[in-house]
């Protein structure tokens, strides 16, 4: 911050730019407010579409229905999102470590909120089906666990090197080899049989949400743990 | 209808404030943290233009479409946190 306060306020605009930007902004506002007002809303949009077609998606919720059976392929492609986002993290460099160590009222804090986490996560995800919930909620909650394991001193080092990176593949994997496998029986990509629907659904979520969970637990420590070249570091922190 | 009008007009509010924090501010923290608003506003607009109003069921499909869209957010902004880092680091030497 203290280094770069002189050159961005040098960089800063001028107040009669200022002006002329906030001008645009403000005529910009009105074209999308009105826009927006010109919408014939209340709209049905695809809601009937998608209700048509629920009795055979495998689940009761048509939120979950259209994000891992009617639009899958979105979901899939978002889990590629998040592990390349851990993957540019992770080249970025290593992560800082926790500057100090956390306090007793953390440690003991953690070790109430910790299985309450991860129970409210696992209901999470298994009311994804009839009510709204589902994987990524649950991921975010497993992400909060594992920020928290952070913030105590609890990394994953006790993890193999290897184990952590399967982890963050799983999500996308089992996601991939379940729409091809469907794909056997003369069905489409990600087409699923309705027989079957609901537990592959569950079984995409399920690994989906741990994938989640770990790969925003990585993001928040912002680098690779580096356990090849600092393995004593590891150690100490893992015992 | 009056509801679904209120919400969509505030996210394009947000939009247009976080366009603005963009274009207006250097560093590269509050950029991001603008692309973020702007972001939150464009949810707010497609949240607003799936409510139908309290009788009635909600269309699906934009609501799973925001949460596809949070996910990516998460994600973009902690891909860029991480190379604001960096650059304030590089910059720092």
């Amino acid at each position: 911050m203290k280094p770069d306060d002189r050159d961005s306020s040098s960089r800063s605009l001028a107040l009669s730019t200022r002006l002329f930007l906030a001008t645009a902004c403000l005529c910009l506002l009105a074209v999308l407010g009105w826009g927006f007002l010109s919408i014939p809303l209340p709209q049905a949009g695809l809601r009937d579409a998608v209700n048509a077609q629920i009795g055979i998606s495998g689940v009761s919720n048509p939120v979950t229905a259209v994000l891992l059976n009617f639009r899958a392929y979105d979901t899939l492609l978002e889990l590629a999102v998040l592990l390349v986002a851990v993957l540019g993290v992770w080249s970025l460099g290593r992560a800082t470590p926790t500057p100090r160590p956390p306090g007793p009222v953390l440690i003991s804090f953690a070790g109430i909120l910790l299985p309450l986490l991860i129970l409210v996560a696992a209901y999470l995800l298994w009311l994804g089906a009839h009510a709204p919930g589902g994987a990524f909620q649950a991921g975010a909650l497993l992400g909060a666990v594992a920020v928290l394991l952070h913030l105590i001193g609890r990394d994953t080092a006790w993890l193999p090197p290897m184990g952590l990176r399967l982890i963050f593949v799983s999500g996308t994997a089992v996601f991939l080899a379940i729409g091809m496998a469907v794909t056997s029986a003369g069905r489409a990509f990600l087409e699923y049989p309705p027989a079957f629907a609901g537990i592959l659904i569950l079984a995409i979520e399920a690994t989906a949400t741990v994938a989640i969970g770990a790969i925003l637990g990585a993001l928040y420590v912002g680098g690779s743990p580096g356990s090849t070249r600092r393995r004593p570091d590891d150690k100490v922190l893992g015992a | 209808m009056t509801t679904s009008v209120l919400y969509g007009l505030t996210g394009i509010a947000l939009f247009v404030l976080g366009f603005y924090g963009l274009i207006a501010y250097a560093e590269l923290l509050r950029k991001i943290l603008a692309v973020n608003i702007m972001g939150g506003g464009v949810f707010m607009v497609l949240v607003a233009v799936a409510y139908p109003g309290s009788d009635s069921q909600p269309d699906p499909v934009p609501h799973a479409m925001v949460l596809t869209g949070i996910v990516v957010a998460i994600s973009a902004m902690a891909l860029a946190l991480t190379l604001s880092r960096r650059v304030n680091k590089r910059s720092d030497e």
